[in-house]
């Protein structure tokens, strides 16, 4: 006994020396090609300095110079797994300011496009939460299931990943005759695939001891970062844009606000964010039914496009609900067919800047953990 | 490949395999390229995509490796800017020979879409790493990657090994401009 209480002394007056290491930018668990400087005690992280830049690609730069359909294709560039959801915003905006109203059958195909396009958002975070957690086999099978859904949107619009599909007006093409019975059948394979999942990977002991009570945001801190989506929502918080402002037809739809409820850890721990991805999949899945229920069969998805697209000078912010949270575009007007300046509010950046914060005393394994719990795009951080 | 012809005509009795050894080694060499994967954009999404179950590109024989150290080749997937320029750089030098690149997608080929105004993007890969695959697209489909993986497959197995430079020699002569 005597012996060990003296280990234990000579334990404490070990002098640790503090390591800077460096993660990234090319590392395969950054999600991209961030890079964090990060301080260590031991194995103990005590500071986190994300840099940022390896991927500037100047896309407000490029704004200015492009017409405004020229613009489309590089805003489907920022957020480059979900550009469906990108192009929705800045489209809106557009339209806004030309007064243009858009046709009935225009809303509703974008309404599903854009939730497919979530789904396959939320299966990206998942599967590669999962791959950084140490599981291999949901990726696998989240990226079956994700080649059904690029199917659709690729029979649609032409595009695997980007698709440059919601012009201002309208859409790109018309969807396809089998689009409502396809839509219908991926549902069921997503739901079964979630299902799976959800016995593999989320209720696992080994995830829940790895995730749970690990890199815990408390909604006020989250709200004083400027936090949207799923991060926020895990800490509690429902703050969803469809619900809270919805924009186009969200509110003919019956869905929930998917919370964390701090099941199995901590409120606002990984495995909440995790779980809101989860649960907003299967809300997606009701959106999507819902809206085909209700999509009417004809209508000419071009009859709105403009000939010429002008805009006076004046200036909108327009917002809408992306699966990394608030996205918004400012565009400002000045009389040409070229936006004076085209600001974007990245989601992804701002949820980044919570990163220091959240990760101080955890090991350097979580730090892994939590990156991948706020799920970021670095096109869409560095633009 | 010369070997597998020469595996469908043996000799009288069997047992008896004929071929060079620079065959064999390309053979080998060309049938388990490890990679160093540089996933930078967009391109490396439909990356993941080609590696997981739906495309499948380990049978090709390639496994990711995290380390410069341990590859083959490196493929270049996305927009480089110059940020990023200099760290592709310090990797290639790391590499063993012998090495190739792929360079996968516009961005990285030409600058792609942002060759005209992007300030920050390089235009073109190959203006500091030597590119031997170039698979067009924005981003290429998997199976636009797999055909450049079968090109760079392809070119390996056609190399010289011994007497390079003799060789290498004989073949300027043949192309030299009369």
């Amino acid at each position: 006994m005597a012996e060990k209480k003296t280990f234990e002394m000579e334990y404490s007056k070990v002098d640790t020396e503090r390591m800077r290491l460096n993660v990234g930018p090319q590392h395969p668990s950054t999600h991209g090609v961030l890079r964090l400087e990060v301080e260590l005690d031991g194995e103990i992280v005590t500071e986190v300095v994300p840099h940022m830049g390896y991927l500037h690609r100047c896309f407000e730069k490029h704004c200015e110079a492009m017409t405004y359909p020229q613009c489309i294709p590089y805003i489907d560039r920022l957020d480059y797994i979900s550009s469906m959801n990108n192009e929705w915003p800045y489209v809106m905006g557009v339209e806004k300011l030309m007064g243009i109203e858009v046709p009935e059958r225009v809303e509703y195909i974008r309404v599903i496009m854009a939730e497919l396009n979530r789904i396959a958002n939320h299966q990206i975070a998942v599967a590669t939460f999962g791959l950084d957690a140490g599981a291999f086999t949901p990726f696998l099978y989240y990226f079956r299931d994700r080649e059904e859904i690029l199917a659709i949107l690729e029979k649609a619009s032409g595009g695997r990943l980007l698709y440059n599909y919601f012009w201002v007006g309208g859409l790109a093409a018309d969807v396809h005759p089998t689009f409502k019975q396809e839509c219908l059948d991926v549902i069921k394979h997503i739901r079964a695939t979630n299902a799976e999942v959800t016995n593999l990977l989320i209720y696992n002991k080994i995830f829940i001891d790895r995730t749970a009570n690990v890199g815990i945001l408390p909604a006020d801190v989250a709200i004083n970062f400027g936090c949207s989506g799923p991060v926020l929502r895990g800490s509690g918080f429902p703050l969803d844009l469809r619900r809270a402002e919805p924009y186009s037809i969200y509110d003919r739809f019956d869905f929930n606000v998917v919370v964390g409820k701090g099941e199995v850890g901590t409120l606002g721990d990984c495995w909440d964010r995790n779980i809101v991805r989860m649960g907003e999949m299967e809300e997606s899945c009701k959106i999507i039914e819902q809206a085909i229920a209700q999509m009417p069969d004809t209508g000419d998805v071009q009859e709105k496009l403009p000939k010429k697209i002008r805009i006076p000078k004046s200036e909108i912010l327009s917002r809408a609900e992306s699966p990394k949270g608030d996205l918004g575009f400012y565009i400002v007007g000045n009389g040409t067919d070229k936006p004076e300046r085209l600001r974007c509010r990245a989601t992804s950046f701002i949820n980044l800047s919570v990163l220091p914060e959240i990760s101080k005393g955890y090991m350097i394994a979580d730090l892994i953990l939590i990156l991948g719990s706020i799920d970021i795009v670095l096109g869409e951080v560095d633009r | 490949m010369g070997l597998l012809n020469k595996l469908d005509d043996p000799f009288e009795g069997g047992g008896v395999l004929l071929g060079t050894v620079e065959d064999v080694l390309n053979w080998g060499r060309s049938k388990s390229d490890w990679y160093l994967h540089f996933g930078l954009a967009c391109c490396a999404i439909e990356f993941m995509a080609m590696n997981a179950s739906h495309f499948d590109f380990m049978r090709f024989g390639t496994i990711p490796r995290t380390s410069p150290r341990q590859a083959d080749f490196i493929m270049i997937t996305g927009t480089v800017t110059l940020k990023m320029a200099e760290r592709i750089k310090i990797l290639w030098e790391q590499m063993a020979e012998p090495k190739y690149c792929m360079s996968i997608g516009s961005c990285s080929n030409s600058g792609g879409p942002y060759w005209e105004h992007g300030y920050h993007v390089l235009k073109g890969v190959d203006r500091i790493i030597p590119v031997d695959v170039y698979v067009p697209g924005c981003p290429p489909r998997p199976e636009a990657m797999q055909e450049g993986m079968v090109k760079l497959q392809k070119m390996i197995s056609e190399q010289a090994i011994f007497n390079k430079r003799k060789r290498m020699a004989e073949i300027d002569k043949q192309n030299e401009i009369k």
